[in-house]
């Protein structure tokens, strides 16, 4: 049984048509790009996936691990394992990383029905993982975000993600603002993340993330349909004949 | 942990006694009738034994008081108190007036203390189910903090006591910070004043203990016009907390008290408040009117105050805790966390008067403002003409929820010393649908989103409160914004 799965998915901002019958299939395990122009609806769907309020779903389904995910809010499909790892992550002033993150575990816990995190047990866990995507301690005693390069907010991302232990993890343009060092340690910490009991839906403009994460699938994305699926054959493709055929024909 | 509870088990660590439930002795109603006149006063005076000096000392500020007028300049609103409809002496409290069990209580009173995982015998005494001596054998836990704090020479007893047993500390000083023609609320105090706290820290001497209103016995019922004394000699250090910070059941809607601090050369005060009075409900009805004047000098050198405020509770604010710095060197500090939800008010600040060379003075300021809640930051920043080299940095952060809710800050500065620096800093923002999105993407549920993040616009004053106070008053955050969102 696919993981998650999109049926004929429409959705509307403000009023605006943005998608306009999505399906797609994961299945676990499984990495999928979504690639396409901008404005084709790419950042919409993972909103809309997210559960974030102002994306309004008008037809079709979504099944997550066997419920029904439009019925959940926003916090209930993160606790659910869903992970959004923003394209530009949000500041909080004065919540230091380390909170946020203890923060984030115990919701998961509560729901659970478990108890508070132990303090210094969760203090070792995010030391070791943040080693590895070279985010020091000196970061996570910062606010989130507040001051942050570019390639340090993406890092403090999939630290989240890798702490977090998502089910399903959607990255939306995470390549965006990188310079080449910093997308090559962002795509390892990503690739470490690749496991049977974990999905991926990487939603990226270029093809050049792609050449760091390499997907099972690819789908192009416009005018708010998926328009090809191929393997991660189709990146090489649309890097050489662009996104024009697809503006057109869906047009 | 709650704080009371620490206290509570602390206590019974040197009691090594369990606490003793029900009533050994039967609680004497005693009432003057309503109403306010010199006949009053004297009745007041005469049950408390008061010397005639004392008994004077009233009758003039209520003599001041009639010729005085409601101050009308804070922006906040409410219907004209009558005077003549309240009591001014009911003591001790007549437990029987009060619920019977937990089940007579407000159910949304008994979720929050729940929420704040405070223990069920407390919860009685704070919705005044019991009394506090019903749950504390009073007379162990008050010899044994009494002694310890007696072996460092320490006075800390109420008011009432200290009139009696300490009459020259307390003639020298009470009035001296804030005499009793200094404002209407504060000359009504002057005038009816029936219990507070007294603390005198003799020369030399560090606190060994947090002092808390909580182990003075009976500090729950000491009515609505309380009056604290904390005197500091030099070399001195004190840290002093007022307050519970669960949510107390409370009858009297005006409550008017005084708070004076006096402090010597190279003494320090600290004075930590975590405020969560009645609020009222959702459309303001009911709820506290907090009118109180609060005021520290720093009559030595090098000596220093600290006011630490968080007040969340009461349906009206109006305080302004304040430190004269007289003595060369002094400094003064304020830092206040203010939050205002649904139909709640608050007009609130500080005044930082500089008299002494080289003083120093500090001020933060977060206000948070909520549902259709209004909120003034009113601060004076006072520089003296031999205040040669004084200093003050001021930072006024206001933090909307919604958009019916409204924050105004109105800071005056008057320097008469061309040397004096002076900075001030204030922003106002919301908490964005981004930061929400971006919270509760990660889990959090809406509300512990908006506590978070709240927590986090707050952090340079909360890390200003004692340990004992810190983790609750974070909750407490959390639970008097609930319903803002979403």
């Amino acid at each position: 049984m696919a993981l998650i799965e999109i049926k004929n998915l429409h959705a509307e901002v403000g009023g605006k048509p943005i998608l306009k019958g999505i399906d797609l299939s994961i299945e676990s395990g499984e990495v999928h790009a979504i690639m396409g122009p901008n404005g084709s609806g790419k950042s919409t769907l993972s909103y809309v996936l997210a559960g974030r309020e102002g994306y309004e779903v008008t037809e079709g389904s979504v099944t997550f691990d066997g419920a029904d995910l439009l019925e959940m809010d926003a916090d209930e499909r993160a606790v659910a394992g869903i992970f959004l790892a923003f394209q530009y992550p949000v500041e909080l002033p004065g919540v230091t990383g380390m909170t946020f993150l203890k923060e984030a575990v115990n919701a998961r816990r509560k729901a659970a029905g478990e108890g508070e995190i132990d303090a210094m047990q969760f203090l070792k866990m995010v030391r070791a993982k943040a080693k590895a995507l070279g985010v020091t301690d000196e970061m996570l005693k910062r606010a989130v975000n507040v001051g942050f390069s570019g390639g340090e907010k993406k890092r403090n991302e999939i630290l989240q993600m890798s702490v977090l232990e998502p089910k399903l993890c959607v990255l939306d343009e995470t390549d965006s603002g990188l310079d080449i060092d910093a997308l090559k340690v962002v795509s390892e910490g990503v690739n470490a993340l690749r496991s049977q009991g974990r999905s991926m839906l990487v939603i990226t403009h270029y093809q050049r993330l792609l050449e760091h994460i390499r997907p099972d699938r690819i789908h192009v994305l416009a005018q708010g349909k998926i328009q090809k699926t191929g393997g991660p054959e189709l990146a090489h493709e649309l890097e050489a004949s662009g996104y024009a055929d697809f503006a057109e024909a869906a047009a | 942990m709650v704080a009371t509870a620490d206290t509570v088990r602390q206590v019974e660590d040197v009691t090594g006694k369990e606490y003793k439930y029900g009533f050994s002795t039967v609680l004497e109603m005693d009432m003057a009738p309503k109403g306010l006149n010199t006949d009053i006063i004297r009745f007041i005076s005469a049950k408390k034994e008061e010397p005639e000096w004392l008994l004077e000392w009233r009758l003039k500020a209520y003599e001041q008081w009639l010729t005085m007028q409601d101050p009308d300049w804070a922006k906040v609103g409410y219907p004209p108190i009558d005077y003549q409809d309240l009591y001014y002496y009911a003591a001790p409290k007549n437990m029987d007036d009060g619920p019977k069990s937990l089940d007579e209580v407000d159910p949304e009173l008994l979720r929050t203390y729940e929420k704040l995982g405070i223990p069920l015998k407390e919860q009685e005494i704070l919705a005044g189910v019991v009394a506090v001596d019903a749950v504390f054998d009073s007379v162990s836990v008050a010899t044994t903090y009494k002694k310890e704090l007696h072996k460092h020479g320490i006075v800390f007893c109420s008011i009432s006591e200290a009139v009696k047993d300490y009459p020259d500390l307390v003639r020298r000083y009470l009035g001296s910070v804030v005499p009793f023609a200094d404002n209407y609320f504060a000359c009504l105090n002057s005038a009816v004043f029936t219990d507070g706290s007294f603390v005198y820290i003799p020369k030399g001497v560090r606190c060994p203990m947090e002092l808390s209103t909580y182990f003075r016995i009976n500090a729950q019922n000491t009515g609505q016009f309380e009056r604290t004394l904390i005197i500091a000699e030099e070399g001195s250090y004190v840290s002093y907390l007022e307050g519970c910070t669960a949510p107390q059941r409370d009858e009297n809607q005006l409550h008017a008290a005084v708070v004076e601090l006096v402090a010597m050369d190279d003494a320090e005060i600290k004075y930590s408040t975590v405020q969560d009075w009645y609020p009222g409900d959702e459309n303001g009805k009911g709820g506290i009117y907090n009118f109180v004047t609060k005021r520290g000098v720093c009559r030595g050198k090098r000596s220093k105050i600290s006011w630490t405020q968080v007040e969340t509770g009461s349906a009206i604010t109006w305080k302004y805790p304040s430190c004269i710095l007289q003595g060369d060197d002094s400094v003064g500090e304020f830092y206040s966390v203010a939050i205002t939800n649904n139909a709640q008010q608050a007009d609130t600040g500080t005044k930082m008067i500089h008299i002494g060379k080289n003083t120093r003075s500090t001020i933060i300021s977060k206000g948070i403002s909520a549902g259709k809640a209004d909120q003034t930051y009113r601060g004076l920043v006072r520089i003296g003409k031999r205040a040669d080299g004084a200093r003050n940095f001021t930072q006024c952060d206001s933090l909307l929820i919604g958009d019916k809710c409204g924050a105004h800050t109105v800071p005056y500065i008057e320097s008469k010393n061309p040397t004096a620096r002076l900075e001030h800093e204030a922003t106002t923002s919301k908490i964005s649908d981004d930061q929400m999105f971006y919270c509760q993407q990660r889990g959090l549920s809406a509300e512990d989103a908006v506590g978070l993040i709240v927590n986090g616009f707050c952090k340079e004053v909360m890390r200003e409160l004692p340990m004992e106070f810190a983790v609750e008053a974070q909750k407490l955050i959390g639970i008097s914004l609930e319903g803002s969102v979403g």
